[in-house]
């Protein structure tokens, strides 16, 4: 697959971004909109970061130091919210809006307008959540996935519910949009399976969110309706069903989990074939992969309540289906494997955190397999071995990918450089931290420490404390990670239109910094 | 020198060995299943290492062999469609294997019927502490009343929330009332809540199942080893979610008698306190032993509450005026709201002396000018209802 250059010089004057505030409240540019969605994402990780150091300093010793349990309740629930619907979503919308286009040779995304409506409902929607701080009652403190009934009698859930509804919109059109361009847009002659994988990997991202966002906002409207207009959906009492809940809740949240993976499989998928400088080993097998993923995303949510008291049948089918999982999750790990093989690798910060990836994903991977095996799983269910097995997918699995793209991408945004020997320090800071943060929890969930704990029992005292010093690491490193992004926009060095001497695609056809039109007449596509 | 090592390895031994956090792994625990839970999870982990090896092994050697500076042409090669059916089907066989012994434990684990000389014993979750029912145990000759509980957290608040004590051996995991069960008996849990959902965990049995209001979840269990078994709750279930340990104590049978014995005359001594004139003081002091166990999480030990999730009881118009209704309050519990019904918590003694705490602390009123509350006045509440 090669592509033309194309020169749109004479078309760049007239047609460029409004001055100050307002190109960004109006664009409809989809390189702008990239650009809001990643930066409202890099806040939100701030912020949902600085939750997260309250909580394991408060974790770091046994006792009550800093905050009652009720704070600590709080911080839990937010530091979940923000980092899922804040933090690891918009980041993966604003890479789509970048990359998508660019990569399909497209001018734009197919619906501008709406793509602006859905970036600012994003912050409206953080807002509203984030006013509950200021109010009596506080803000939400029933953990991030507000069982009932549990969070029906909480204080403020009413500000909780709009909020989930206002970000499920956003998320819904967004994907609209991706479906949209891809379905419509591709430069002539590209077909769907020769489509580069990040663009694959929004396509089926996108499907799921809109066939799974509805199902949340019935659950938030439910439980409005329970918390104050006297229905009993949840109320036991009333002859409602509290595990209903948890049904519905995990029909939208496992599908959601692959949402946050995902793009990184695209992700990964660029960058370790770039820096082999070999073809992606698999190509199709990866398509099919990610595809059988999302398929079984449906059919296997009741694994996160193996302890509700389910019958026998149900408990041994989301079991068998549970581990399915593992073998198109394999396949993609051998893949990716079988392309560093006999390649010529060279190992700059974006690989080095793609690779990371690909051994820190796998190892949240084997706990999750072993999580699958339900009679093991009424051992590990709501203990530390549970968080730890997340935080290894979301951390230096989605995270890190998110980073491995932004320094993957950042010459082609910038146009400059982005300093290689603090992105590799940033890079093991980061990994050190991680690990440090959350391997021990492994132990501490084997032991038996439960988890959304405000306060614990001495022996599981050191590792906790062990912990918190990874968590600091991690988090404070984050802050050099903006150090660099902000002096490659300043003062970095120019880049090639190509960046990386292993880089294939149409996105690196186009001048770095990519100009603010691209694709205006399509490229041509060479099957 | 060898002697400063020897020193040094002596001293180091009983350090290792009693520094119980170097327990990485999971429990073998004292029942049949928890042992066969012990080795599927050890099974299972192994065939994870195992893989992680072979991948990741090949992984890192890929990456060092293949560097750069040690090969300048990378191959083109992009595709091996026996390769890919290779490693479909491989990991395919070994789930299968894996899933034949978790399929059978768990077949195991969900026979829930009932046994011939079995205990049946009923477990309320409640905000924040635990419910034992003994289904088949009453403490009266008449059997009208049942065997029954309530298991309360007993560190003090000294040594969790002010840490201003050394914290205690069992810190968090200590209760006022332990559950009490015979080894060699098959016990069912009968698990259900009485409010939020709440977990019921016991590492020692592998035991997790989930309390659900409007739901009764059995877990079966039969304890091989005598002894004392710690813990916890674990589905987030509010404010003092950490605060609501379990402990259960397994005994041989004689012992087991021996306390439901005990348990009927303490049941026979408190009919006869009911009964009997209570001074302010002897009301107050149990009062405030009440209060500080049972209400002052959520009211505070200076009864001003926590605005938007626990009212005040200082200054409070119904404690200070209404004596009809605090008593209803306490017996009823308020809809919609965190506080419960106290009836089957405390005995009528215990619940007309805290009720005289609130109304005679923090300034609500004197011995002179408030109406005291007095254990007939409860008997008489609940004799009411009966009518």
């Amino acid at each position: 697959m090669s592509a033309v250059v194309e020169n749109n010089d004479h078309h760049d004057d007239h047609h460029g971004p409004r001055k100050g505030i307002w190109r960004w409240m109006t664009t409809t540019n989809h390189k702008d909109i990239g650009t809001l969605y990643l930066w409202f994402s890099f806040l939100a990780f701030l912020v949902g970061g600085a939750f997260a150091m309250g909580i394991r300093a408060e974790l770091f010793e046994p006792g009550l130091q800093l905050m009652d349990p009720i704070r600590y309740n709080q911080l839990v629930t937010m530091h979940g919210l923000i980092m899922i619907f804040g933090g690891v979503m918009p980041a993966f919308v604003g890479l789509a809006n970048w990359l998508i286009p660019m990569q399909i040779g497209a001018p734009d995304m197919a619906l501008p307008r709406m793509n602006n409506l859905s970036f600012w409902l994003l912050p409206t929607a953080f807002a509203i959540l984030m006013s509950t701080a200021f109010m009596e009652g506080g803000m939400p403190g029933f953990g991030w996935t507000f069982y009932a009934p549990l969070s029906t009698n909480y204080p403020n859930v009413a500000f909780f519910v709009f909020a989930v509804h206002i970000m499920g919109i956003s998320s819904i059109m967004g994907s609209i949009n991706v479906i949209v361009t891809i379905m419509n847009m591709r430069a002539p002659g590209m077909t769907l399976m020769q489509m580069p994988l990040f663009t694959w990997s929004w396509l089926i991202t996108a499907y799921l969110l809109i066939a799974v966002m509805p199902v949340l906002a019935g659950a938030v409207t439910m439980l409005l309706m329970d918390a104050y207009f006297g229905t009993s959906f949840f109320d036991a009492a009333g002859g409602g069903d509290p595990v209903l809940f948890q049904h519905i809740f995990w029909f939208f949240g496992h599908p959601e989990v692959y949402i946050m993976i995902l793009p990184a499989f695209g992700i990964t998928s660029h960058i370790i074939s770039t820096f082999s400088r070999k073809p992606l080993f698999g190509h199709a097998s990866m398509i099919y992969a990610m595809s059988s993923i999302a398929i079984l995303s449906f059919v296997v949510w009741a694994h996160h309540m193996f302890t509700v008291g389910m019958p026998l049948a149900a408990e041994l089918f989301f079991m068998w289906a549970t581990m399915l999982i593992a073998i198109p999750t394999g396949v993609k790990v051998f893949n990716w494997c079988a392309t560093i093989f006999k390649g010529s690798i060279t190992y700059e910060t974006p690989m080095l955190f793609a690779i990371a990836f690909v051994v820190l994903f796998t190892i949240g991977g084997f706990s999750g397999l072993m999580l699958a095996i339900t009679p093991a799983d009424f051992q590990y269910h709501d203990t530390y071995f549970v968080v730890a097995h997340f935080h290894y997918v979301l951390v230096p699995g989605s995270v890190f990918s998110i980073m491995a793209a932004v320094y993957f991408w950042l010459p082609k945004w910038t146009g400059n450089m982005y300093d290689e020997k603090l992105g590799k320090l940033h890079f093991w800071l980061s990994f050190i931290g991680v690990n440090v943060t959350f391997f021990p929890q492994h132990f501490v969930g084997l032991a038996g420490m439960p988890r959304r704990y405000a306060d614990y029992a001495l022996q599981f005292a050191e590792w906790n404390a062990i912990s918190s010093v990874g968590a600091f690491l991690f988090g404070l490193s984050q802050l050099l990670f903006l150090y660099i992004v902000l002096k490659t926009i300043f003062v970095g060095k120019k880049a090639t239109p190509r960046v990386w001497d292993g880089a294939e695609g149409l996105e690196w056809t186009v001048d770095s910094p990519a100009p603010y039109h691209t694709f205006e007449t399509p490229p041509k596509i060479n099957g | 020198m060898k002697n400063k090592l020897k020193l040094l390895i002596l001293y180091l031994i009983p350090f290792f060995a009693s520094a119980d956090w170097l327990d990485l792994n999971m429990p073998v625990g004292v029942t049949d299943i928890s042992k066969e839970v012990f080795e599927l999870h050890m099974l299972i982990f192994w065939v994870v290492v195992g893989i992680g090896v072979v991948v990741f092994g090949f992984l890192f050697w890929s990456m060092w062999k293949y560097r750069r500076s040690n090969n300048k042409t990378p191959a083109k090669f992009y595709d091996n469609h026996k390769l890919e059916i290779i490693w479909t089907i491989v990991p395919t066989v070994i789930l299968i294997l894996m899933a034949i012994p978790a399929s059978m434990t768990l077949k195991k684990i969900y026979d829930h019927e009932a046994e011939e000389g079995g205990i049946d014993i009923q477990v309320v979750g409640w905000q924040w502490k635990w419910q034992y029912k003994y289904l088949d145990e009453y403490v009266d000759e008449a059997g009208n009343k049942q065997l029954s509980f309530f298991s309360n957290l007993t560190t003090p608040q000294d040594q969790y929330e002010f840490n201003r004590v050394e914290k205690g051996e069992n810190y968090l995991l200590e209760v006022d009332e332990p559950v009490v069960v015979p080894i060699n008996t098959p016990i069912r849990f009968l698990i259900t809540s009485s409010d939020v959902l709440h977990s019921w965990y016991m590492s020692d049995f592998a035991v997790k199942q989930d309390a659900i209001p409007g739901f009764i979840n059995v877990a079966k269990t039969k304890i091989n080893v005598p002894g004392v078994y710690r813990g916890n709750c674990t589905e987030l279930c509010g404010e003092r979610h950490a605060y609501m340990p379990i402990v259960v104590e397994a005994v041989t049978r004689e012992e087991y008698d021996a306390w439901l014995q005990e348990k009927r005359n303490i049941a026979a001594e408190l009919a006869y306190l009911t009964e009997k004139e209570w001074t302010v003081d002897e009301l107050l002091a149990t009062g405030e032993e009440i209060y500080t166990l049972r209400c002052a999480a959520c009211h505070q030990a200076d009864g001003a509450g926590i605005a938007g999730f626990y009212p005040a009881l200082a200054g409070s118009d119904i404690v200070i005026n209404d004596k009809a209704r605090q008593i209803e309050i306490l017996m009823e519990g308020v809809r919609g709201s965190q506080m419960q019904s106290f009836a089957e918590q405390i005995n009528e003694v215990e619940m007309a002396a805290v009720i005289t705490f609130t109304k005679l602390s923090w300034g609500n009123g004197t011995e002179a000018d408030s109406e005291l509350v007095i254990p007939k006045d409860i008997v008489d509440y609940k004799n009411r209802e009966d009518t």
